[in-house]
């Protein structure tokens, strides 16, 4: 059973489609993520849930009711803003419960649910400062524990972690996760920043100039973009062109430049112009001529080294640059090769995606 | 160790002598005369140069003066209506402008603050042609007959508080209000809870500025004031006229330290983390 149903959703302002027929079903419970890059419309997605915003055509139902045009203080839903917005004039415990006050909730109730609220955020030591006194992830924690203590049937998260530093989008991250489980509500959270929709999301939504492109699991995205533009965009991909000149059992067969005619397992409908993807990590990169697997020779253009991993260009006799991602698993990774020196990348035709161009 | 010779910091200006000349210059011009005004009230002597010894007669004098303490409850009646009036007005004009969009918004914005740059002298003429046009009634019971200044007043001030106020508005998160709505608050509740606490050292400032700009009016009320409406500085125009007396001084500090207290006063409303906590 949905608990969110978008169905045919279209917006439109003067002149712009935000969101094109986007259609998503949110299950109970979900933590499902909006993905996109900025302006692709997820933002106005989030706000047609919240009620900010009307759709032109289509219906949003929330546990089965449409709530299409219902105002935003008449929803079950509560948001966590980008900027937190935190009310400024009132103390951390007075605006947790200011969505139970102004809603005829009574006043001892009222203070007891906050502070249960701010204790399940680690708060409750704060409950009278002042949001001035209070650093980012601190008020990134009142505002969840404000839409939190009114027991939303969904919470919206706009690009929670834009304004935290490296390490607390991290340590947040995991408290998210951890605060889903623990109250057991949707979550439906919008970001561009696709390491945090692949580590808290059960299911992600990508979307590109207002179309939905693939609602998939984390790692069907990954694994099993349906398109070059959601390969390109959920991590790194090499892309390489090719005519389709056959099909084979179970694949097809790619004539791909400076590699010959490759036969790769694809279970869909391919041909004419295609696009061979495999991922960095996948490649192996040697000095030594492999036995086995898809071959192209080229010459280390550049070499970036991260700590645990380095990221490699390889240029081969033609075509652009290939990446290949290292794990320096051992101390002493330099022997491995260096800028200028020729080496064979390999990897496994089961890697390999089959994409139309 | 080398011990560095004390010098002033590239930005420390308050500690170089020339900047502090300047300060104390500036400081001089613009605080003697009130200074002085206010010394010369307890001066024992008809005339305000030379001092003849500490009295407060004429303090008594001003007291008993009726002409002159008319003139100056008029004076705060019109300035305590003029505050209220063009604060809500003002505000009113404020939110509009920020709130919403319609048509020919640019070009209200624009004519809404042209009392602001219009001279006051061409202000008091048309004040005064305008009145005597529609056939403003005069000679009204009190504080009736005070009505025509008093309009007058809050055409020319309440720009100024809508000014301050759509100041104060355009630093306001948008968000705030949307986060308002979303937690169950109905629009009015998110006025009352939310926008009105952010508004309010605007609304202070405004009102502060209503009521000091009506008080200490002469041009637009000299025009607009006839014989028995005579406000505080009128009066003390009229008094002038003859000779400065002590009187005039005393009547005027007693002016400085009203509006002085008026000033501490709504400061202290609007002293941060006072503001709005409900």
């Amino acid at each position: 059973m949905s608990i969110i149903s978008i169905r045919n959703v279209t917006k439109t302002f003067v002149g712009i489609t935000a969101v094109d027929n986007a259609n998503i079903e949110i299950a109970a419970n979900e933590f499902f993520a909006v993905l996109g890059p900025s302006g692709c419309g997820k933002t106005t997605l989030l706000r047609m849930l919240a009620g900010f915003e009307t759709p032109t055509t289509g219906e949003i139902l929330i546990d089965g009711v449409d709530v299409s045009t219902t105002a935003p203080n008449k929803r079950p839903v509560n948001m966590v803003f980008q900027s937190y917005a935190v009310f400024p004039h009132m103390s951390v415990l007075a605006n947790v419960g200011y969505g139970l006050k102004v809603t005829g909730v009574p006043a001892t109730e009222t203070r007891q649910r906050a502070e249960e609220a701010l204790e399940m955020v680690q708060l409750a030591h704060l409950a009278e400062r002042k949001p001035d006194q209070l650093s980012g992830g601190q008020r990134q924690r009142v505002a969840l524990a404000r839409a939190l203590v009114k027991r939303p049937k969904v919470l919206l998260l706009d690009e929670p972690m834009s304004a935290l530093d490296a390490k607390l989008r991290e340590q947040m991250q995991l408290e998210l996760t951890r605060l889903q489980e623990e109250v057991g509500i949707t979550f439906v959270i919008v970001t561009h920043d696709q390491d945090e929709a692949l580590s808290m999301a059960d299911r992600i939504a990508v979307m590109q100039s207002g179309r939905v492109e693939q609602i998939a699991t984390p790692e069907a995205l990954y694994e099993s973009p349906d398109s070059r533009f959601v390969a390109d965009f959920i991590g790194k991909v090499n892309l390489l062109d090719g005519q389709v000149t056959g099909a084979a059992d179970q694949g097809v067969t790619v004539d791909v430049t400076h590699l010959g005619k490759v036969t790769v397992p694809h279970s869909g409908h391919a041909q004419g112009q295609v696009s061979l993807a495999v991922r960095p990590e996948k490649i192996r990169m040697t000095v030594a001529r492999p036995d086995s697997g898809l071959l192209v020779q080229g010459r280390i253009v550049d070499w970036a080294y991260y700590g645990d991993t380095s990221h490699i260009r390889v240029q081969p006799a033609s075509g652009p640059p290939m990446s290949v991602t290292v794990q320096n698993d051992t101390r002493s990774t330099i022997e491995n090769g260096d800028v200028g020196d020729q080496v064979w990348l390999s990897w496994r035709a089961e890697d390999t995606l089959v994409l139309d161009r | 160790m080398r011990v560095l010779r004390r010098w002033v910091d590239p930005l420390d200006y308050a500690g170089r002598i020339w900047m502090r000349a300047f300060f104390g210059v500036v400081f001089i011009l613009l605080y003697a005369p009130v200074v002085l005004m206010m010394a010369f009230s307890f001066n024992d002597s008809k005339r305000n140069i030379v001092w003849r010894g500490f009295t407060t007669k004429y303090y008594e004098k001003a007291w008993n003066n009726d002409g002159l303490i008319e003139a100056f409850i008029n004076s705060l009646t019109i300035a305590a209506i003029n505050t209220i009036v063009a604060t809500i007005l003002g505000a009113m004009v404020a939110l509009l402008l920020w709130r919403f969009r319609f048509p020919f918004k640019s070009a209200y914005e624009g004519f809404m603050a042209l009392p602001i740059v219009i001279p006051e002298i061409c202000m008091g003429v048309a004040m005064l042609a305008f009145f005597s046009r529609i056939g403003w009634p005069t000679g009204l019971p009190w504080p009736l007959n005070l009505s025509a200044i008093t309009i007058a007043h809050i055409a020319f001030s309440f720009p100024f508080v809508a000014i301050v106020v759509r100041a104060r508005m355009a630093g306001f998160n948008r968000e705030l209000e949307e986060a308002s709505r979303d937690l169950g608050a109905s629009e009015w509740q998110t006025f009352r809870h939310v926008i009105f606490p952010y508004m309010r050292p605007g609304l202070v400032g405004g009102a502060l500025l209503a009521f000091t700009l009506s008080l200490d009016d002469f041009v637009i009320t000299f025009f607009t004031s006839g014989p028995e409406t005579v406000t505080f500085p009128v009066k003390v125009y009229s008094m002038v006229r003859f000779s400065v007396t002590p009187e005039v001084n005393a009547a005027s500090t007693v002016l400085v330290v009203i509006t002085l207290i008026v000033a501490a006063l709504m400061l202290r409303v609007q002293r941060p983390g006072q503001g709005g906590s409900p």
